[in-house]
């Protein structure tokens, strides 16, 4: 033999196939392949040339990729001058089902999305415990793991929307993306570390350039709160908070502190930038709402909708997205004539507690221009409410928060814009 | 030696209560010094330090100016206004800055040491976090040039809007079906 097949493939595969796996997937040994000299080349343009011309396609990958035909992104706004800056919105009117595709996430990031090296990874839980500890990405894997599927939504999602209404569902909710998380609850890693029982609050921060933190009530982070390594099976990605981010579910997104660093229990809040000067609701009287941690229920319909176009007169799926930061959807129901009437949708299985639930509703078009709407209650009956009956309590200048009925406008030729 | 082994045994038994799983590593000093950026409202977390508007000038003009403007006035659409808006909270535009909206003078403390400059963050000492903070404020007329902010007299800075903030008083839209 010319080079070193491992021995346990020497009986598994043809010669040819195993160089082709070895010079595709690891570049320092492909070097050194390629240097063995003529014989070996030969051996394998031969076998590159073996397969015969057909329908059976490219070369296998790796890692996959979706068809080439398909082209939905993301809308990415960066705001300023500094890297990665900004936001990205996740195309609801595109997908399907519940689960956001993780290459799809909405993004939010206030300084950029920083390299981390898992193994060099700490976080530091300290402050009101008994005993300070740090941990390594493999000691929070060797905790008990809990797998969930919840949205999350920035708690901008829909800036702007109840004045000036966002003509397509990815700018009016597109900060709305739900994901299967998995991590390990974070009411064991504090018993971990021992609780003293004046500790009252938790200051959350991760390795961001701006080292981004939000203040937590216990409360919370003993209810329902993980840290998640994972996200729909893999490893976070860099943009979600990789190695290690807060999953707190059915709280604004921002609270979800990704890239997480640092867990300091202590006895009050510390009144951080983003839980004064941002993520606070500013009420007609002037004073701002604080610490509106939760997203309160909401539901839109993202087929038809904005910038869509039905083809025609005729049988039309109605469907789309309700989600409950108080937790589950107990019902959604769909409107064809501007809210006069309401009619039940069906809500898809599986129906969980703060996590997006599709919902779809048969619908005859009559060719006709007509108003769609979609409302949902929860499971607490909390009833989501008109555009009118949110502006009449929190005003036009709230900005956070907004959970609006969401119209939209099926014109006579097909097209669907804002109403 | 009985009595001894005993004693290991049941020490053994209580560490392992306490500590369900045993996993991860005694935190040091050195891993909270290295991560201890917190400054709480009543000033806990400040280092000690001092800074006076007149400091702060030349350190904004070089490393803020850029971004925020010669005056604090932002950069609209892009960078933050710091300054202005005092009593717009309750108009039609509400201009929500350090000045009109920000409730405590050590969230600014805390948010210039961790995050500013944007591109550079971390890079200012102690002091010249005092003394950028203490020109924002003299912005904002709510320090003099001359006064000396520091561990102790930051706290103390009254913001206006000290009192603009109230819980989350959720479900608060009663909607009709």
């Amino acid at each position: 033999m010319l080079w070193q097949v491992p021995e346990a493939l020497r009986w598994v595969a043809p010669a040819c196939y195993i160089v082709q796996i070895v010079t595709e997937e690891l570049t320092p040994p492909r070097r050194r392949f390629l240097a063995l000299g003529a014989s070996l080349a030969g051996a394998v343009v031969a076998c590159r040339k073996a397969p015969v011309p057909s329908e059976s396609g490219a070369h296998m990958r790796a890692y996959g990729e979706r068809s080439p035909h398909e082209k939905t992104v993301r809308v990415v706004r960066e705001l300023t001058k500094s890297l990665g800056t900004g936001s990205s919105r996740t195309p609801l009117g595109e997908l399907h089902g519940i689960i956001t595709p993780s290459a799809l996430h909405f993004e939010r990031h206030h300084s950029g999305v920083p390299a981390i090296d898992p193994a060099a990874h700490r976080l530091l839980v300290d402050g009101l415990v008994e005993r300070p500890l740090t941990f390594s990405l493999d000691d929070l894997k060797r905790f008990p793991s809990a797998s969930r599927i919840c949205f999350i939504e920035c708690g901008g999602n829909s800036i702007g929307e109840p004045g000036a209404n966002l003509p397509d569902v990815q700018k009016s909710h597109g900060l709305l993306s739900c994901s299967e998380w998995t991590g390990v609850p974070l009411s064991i890693v504090l018993k971990e570390a021992g609780l003293k029982p004046e500790a009252t609050w938790m200051i959350a921060e991760g390795a961001d350039a701006g080292r981004m933190s939000r203040s937590i009530p216990v409360s919370k982070a003993l209810d329902d709160a993980f840290l998640a390594y994972a996200q729909n099976g893999e490893a976070l990605r860099p943009e979600q908070g990789y190695p290690l981010r807060l999953l707190l579910p059915g709280w604004e997104g921002n609270t979800n502190v990704k890239w997480l660093h640092r867990l300091q229990l202590v006895d009050q809040p510390a009144m951080s930038a983003k839980e004064t000067a941002n993520y606070t609701d500013l009420m007609p009287d002037g004073k701002a709402q604080q610490f509106t941690f939760v997203m309160e229920a909401r539901s839109v319909i993202t087929r038809p909708s904005g910038g869509q176009k039905l083809a025609g007169p005729g049988f039309h799926e109605i469907t789309g997205l309700a989600w409950s930061g108080y937790g589950k959807i107990a019902r959604v129901e769909v409107s064809t004539d501007a809210g006069q009437t309401w009619a039940d949708a069906e809500l898809q299985a599986p129906v969980l507690s703060k996590a997006a639930v599709r919902f779809r509703y048969p619908w005859r078009w009559d060719g006709k221009e007509a108003v769609i709407a979609c409302r949902c209650t929860d499971e607490t009956g909390y009833l989501q409410p008109t555009r009118d009956e949110f502006i009449a309590v929190r005003g036009l200048n709230s900005g956070y928060h907004y959970n609006g009925i969401k119209p939209w406008r099926v014109n006579a030729d097909g097209t669907v814009t804002n109403a | 030696m009985r009595s001894m082994l005993l004693l290991l045994c049941s020490a053994g038994v209580i560490a392992a209560q306490s500590q369900p799983y045993g996993f991860g590593q005694p935190a040091t000093a050195a891993d909270t010094a290295q991560k201890d950026l917190t400054v709480f409202p009543n000033g806990k977390g400040l280092p000690s330090g001092k800074g006076t508007a007149d400091q702060g000038a030349a350190i904004y003009k070089e490393k803020c100016a850029e971004c925020h403007n010669e005056k604090g006035e932002g950069r609209p659409g892009q960078y933050p206004a710091l300054v202005g808006g005092i009593g717009s909270l309750t108009s039609a535009k509400p201009l929500k800055t350090v000045g009109s909206f920000w409730p405590y003078a050590t969230t600014v403390w805390d948010y210039i040491r961790r995050a500013m400059p944007f591109d550079h963050p971390r890079s200012l000492s102690a002091d010249e976090v005092y003394a950028v903070t203490a020109f924002v404020l003299h912005l904002n007329g709510l320090v003099e040039r001359t006064q000396e902010l520091n561990e102790k007299t930051l706290p103390a800075v009254k913001m206006p809007n000290r009192d603009g903030f109230v819980p989350d008083r959720r479900p608060d839209i009663k909607s009709k079906r």
